[in-house]
């Protein structure tokens, strides 16, 4: 844009410079570019879907003839595909295989049949096919796992352990079933593991625990029962790129036989992006290249795909359709029968709606893993780089869960149960660290770390201690064994349970089954125990009337006698009626005779339960304030309390008929008010301040004083409302609704008004 | 599916032949759990195995059976055979001779996925 408008000769409009300080023009768009792999559905150089078979053995791959294969190829074609399927999956149209992926009553196992003998480029061409309201439908037929669920990223910038601990332990409580960390510093990675298995424990049984660090230390910590699965073991779609990851497809299956020898549950991890980042995406287009790599995860006996442009996101989101590529990239992990971790987990755009945009679909949808890392802890803290989503964002996504009725696997915790496991994690992490001589931590550290929102809120930490206290663990060949009989011998035995009886899961193996979590019973959901049975409306998963409480009970949720509560502690004893007479307990007002006189009308729950107003006056500061205005300008006031309407028309316009000088003020107890004259119409007023929340006392005052002018014939000097660019709607509409629920109760028809008594107004 | 009795009325038990049901805080106080009884039974890999078949994924079922293979060797062989497979590592021969040993040694399966790696390595230049 820049070079157009210097072309023109100047700099832009102010419009443009406007839309140009916007924050998502901090994004960076590519333009479409095959030849880079910039590219996302479909590049002229992917190959067409194809497969020859001659005597039970693939002699040719898409396009590619046996003797060519490169060693992707050839895993693949030896082990990933269905060959008694292959024929008929790749002869069916490709729409028509689009079709039957969309299709509820066309059951999940068939389309999981077919694709096992589907090679990549016609999986690619496949969900080439799908729109996004297509891919959502698709995703929510496909996945695995019946019940929904949610990783955390739990990491931070110091290793602290105590700090690891009460962050792992809030996730836990939030609802994560996984909890990821890793390191800054490679060394410290031992200590990570054992706080974040500590701190988890303090709150929830069930949750898995992993350390995502170099493969070969990864699995030395997961041997030693410090962590429960894997999720970083990468696998790319060239084999330039794979080699440059120093591995192989022999060297990953080998891998993924080793950690479920240890009775570790893995998946692996590709994703768009990370091909063309080296480059090495050699012209094809992003799905395709995923294609081949979830194919090989299928292939090697993976049980799942963490996928969905993980590190590369921003690259995918760079260029046409680059959405669409990240979420098919999932759906294909689901098509091929296999766990998905749905990415989500890199920040990919500096835009809010846009990062929303690109995760919304997949929780809509739901996911075995909506996210592969929700940043549970701040941006800031996050060693893997800020997620998608982080502790920034965990009310916002709350309230998305409800706002949609859907599960994304976390829920509201009261703020003194997170205090509670937060101190609790922390002192399980230190109890452990000082009974196996691994550090020693102060009273004041584990303050600190109770009530930090992030790392920067410890002060300064001795970063030496955890480096050392992780080369112990290391060195010192510390278990899980020793971990919990640390914390039994520390007097925290039911932790010690905890992390005994979930040790004991990996015996039984349930959870080495595609998609497997525990829930909080180490009750296992898998495919297996758990398979999804989406058919379309009125099928599939639904959360339980439990489950969906907790969805719907944010802790910002108010109601009407939440209201009255808080309404109730500004009451005050001067605003009462004025007693003698009348249907009501107050006296009723006569008609006033001095033309000078202007009658304040006020709601029927005034003084009753509604004490303040929305812009946090209360209504005697408020209507001191209009009755000093009055007197500033000569006139007298009085207040009336009207008890057969909540109309603020009607309320200003009867109180415009019983003052001497045919001028009213109506004034709701929410703080709405306006100036009435007597001949007006109900609906019409002569000055109305509508925006209650943003009234200051200065405006009643004028309000006051323009209401005498008005009584006098004098010239009022006009108000402008305080307009300004908040939501004021959605901050104060649900409060709007509880305060008029409180008028409405005290509403009468037919009950006289009565006047209100200014003891201690003036 | 709980890790309870299985088909064919096998328990649960740790490598080491320990009931999964010992497992227990008393027996950590006496000292008596070691990681050997933390780690998964051939036999139960061999029977997830068989689940992940009848759940529509052979592939996964052979890993499993992979993995019960690996049950028997201890970590550092794992780790060193991992390496061994890493690009560039090991020469032809050297990745044959581990296959053989591997074979002779009752992992069938792992010496069949390091022999493969050698035929396509030496292809695809991968070799040391």
């Amino acid at each position: 844009m820049t070079a157009e408008h210097s072309a023109a000769g100047g700099r832009p409009v102010g419009r443009i410079r406007f839309m140009d300080a916007q924050r998502v023009n901090l994004d960076g768009f590519a333009v479409e570019d095959a030849s880079l792999g910039l590219v996302a559905m479909r590049s002229p150089h992917d190959p067409e879907p194809g497969l020859v078979i001659r005597d039970g053995r693939v002699t040719e791959l898409d396009g590619v003839p046996e003797d060519r294969f490169d060693s992707l190829d050839s895993y693949i074609a030896r082990h990933g595909l269905d060959l008694t399927v292959a024929e008929e999956a790749m002869g069916l149209p490709d729409v028509e295989f689009a079709r039957r992926l969309v299709n509820p009553d066309v059951p999940r196992s068939e389309i999981v049949r077919l694709s096992a003998g589907a090679t990549p480029a016609k999986l690619a061409r496949v969900l080439a096919l799908l729109r996004p309201a297509e891919l959502c439908q698709a995703m929510t037929k496909m996945r695995a796992r019946r019940t929904p669920s949610n990783q955390a990223h739990v990491t931070n910038r110091l290793d602290d352990p105590l700090l690891l601990a009460a962050d792992a332990a809030t996730a836990a409580a939030f609802g994560f079933r996984e909890v990821e960390t890793t390191v800054p510093v490679l060394a410290d990675a031992p200590s990570n593991a054992v706080a974040c298995l500590i701190g988890a424990a303090a709150a929830a049984q069930g949750v898995l625990i992993q350390c995502s660090v170099e493969e070969a230390l990864e699995l030395e910590l997961g041997m030693r029962g410090l962590t429960s699965y894997a999720e970083t073991i990468s696998l790319y779609g060239t084999e330039q790129v794979f080699t440059d990851g120093d591995d192989t497809p022999w060297s990953k299956a080998f891998l993924t036989s080793a950690y479920a020898s240890r009775g570790l549950k893995m998946r692996v991890s590709s994703g768009a992006g990370a091909e063309v980042l080296m480059a090495g995406a050699e012209g094809k287009s992003m799905v395709y290249l995923e294609s081949r790599c979830v194919a090989l995860a299928r292939a090697i006996g993976a049980q799942g795909v963490q996928n969905g442009g993980i590190d590369g996101a921003s690259v995918a989101a760079a260029v046409p359709l680059g959405l669409r590529e990240l979420m098919s990239e999932n759906l294909m992990v689901m098509m091929r029968n296999l766990e998905s971790c749905s990415g989500n987990d890199a920040l990919m755009s500096e835009s809010d709606m846009r990062r929303t945009s690109r995760t919304l679909p997949i929780v809509l949808a739901g996911s075995d893993f909506m996210f592969s890392g929700f940043g549970s802890i701040q941006r800031y803290d996050n060693m893997f780089g800020p997620s998608n989503f982080n502790a920034e964002d965990i009310d916002d996504f709350l309230a998305m869960q409800r706002d949609w009725g859907v599960d994304g696997g976390l829920r509201t915790v009261p703020a003194d149960r997170i205090a509670e496991l937060r101190r609790e994690a922390a002192q399980l992490c230190r109890a452990v660290y000082q009974h196996l001589g691994l550090a020693d931590f102060s009273d004041d550290h584990v303050e600190r770390a109770v009530d930090a929102a992030g790392s920067k809120d410890l002060g300064e930490t001795d970063t030496l201690a955890v480096v050392s206290a992780a080369q112990a663990i290391r060195d010192g060949g510390i278990t899980v064994v020793d971990v919990v009989a640390a914390l039994d011998e520390t007097g925290y035995e039911a932790a010690a349970d905890r992390i005994l009886a979930m040790t004991a899961q990996r015996l039984a193996g349930d959870y080495l089954q595609t998609s497997a979590i525990f829930d909080e019973r180490l009750g296992v959901l898998s495919l297996v125990t758990d398979p999804n049975d989406y058919a379309g409306p009125g099928t599939g998963f639904e959360p339980s009337a439990e489950r969906q409480a907790e969805i719907d009970a944010i802790r910002q949720a108010r109601g009407v006698e939440d209201l009255r509560a808080e309404q109730a502690t500004a009451a005050v004893p001067l605003l009462a009626a004025v007693p003698g007479g009348g249907n009501g307990a107050g006296r009723v007002p006569a008609p006033g005779e001095d033309p000078r006189e202007v009658v304040i009308g006020v709601s029927p729950a005034v003084g009753r339960d509604v004490w303040r107003c929305l812009s946090g006056l209360t209504v005697p500061e408020v209507l001191a304030e209009l009755l000093a205005g009055l007197e500033e300008e000569g006139c007298t006031g009085r207040v009336v309390r009207f008890n057969d309407t909540v109309d603020l028309g009607r309320i200003g316009l009867a109180a415009a008929r019983l003052a001497g000088s045919g001028i009213g003020i109506g004034l709701q107890g929410k703080g709405t008010a306006l100036i009435h004259r007597r001949d007006l119409a109900p609906l019409a007023n002569l000055e109305l301040y509508s925006v209650a929340p943003a009234v200051t006392p200065e405006l009643y005052r004028l309000l006051g004083a323009n209401a005498a002018r008005h009584a006098k014939g004098g010239t009022p000097d006009p108000a402008r409302n305080p307009y300004n660019d908040e939501a004021i709607e959605a901050r104060y509409h649900t409060t709007v609704i509880a305060l008029m629920a409180l008028e409405r109760a005290w509403v009468k028809p037919g009950a006289l008004p009565e006047e209100l008594a200014l003891d201690g107004l003036r | 599916m709980s890790g309870g009795a299985r088909e064919g009325g096998s328990d649960v038990r740790a490598l080491s032949g320990r009931p999964v049901e010992e497992l227990t805080l008393e027996a950590v106080r006496r000292g008596e759990i070691g990681l050997e009884d933390l780690r998964i039974h051939p036999e139960t890999l061999e029977w997830q195995a068989s689940v992940a078949e009848q759940h529509a994924n052979p592939q996964l079922a052979e890993n499993l059976r992979r993995a019960a293979e690996l049950t028997r060797l201890d970590d550092e062989e794992v780790l060193a055979i991992y390496a061994a497979l890493r690009p560039g590592r090991a020469t032809p021969g050297e990745l044959n001779a581990l296959a053989g040993s591997l074979a002779e040694r009752g992992l069938p399966r792992c010496a069949a996925l390091v022999a493969e790696a050698a035929e396509v390595y030496a292809r695809r230049g991968l070799s040391a």
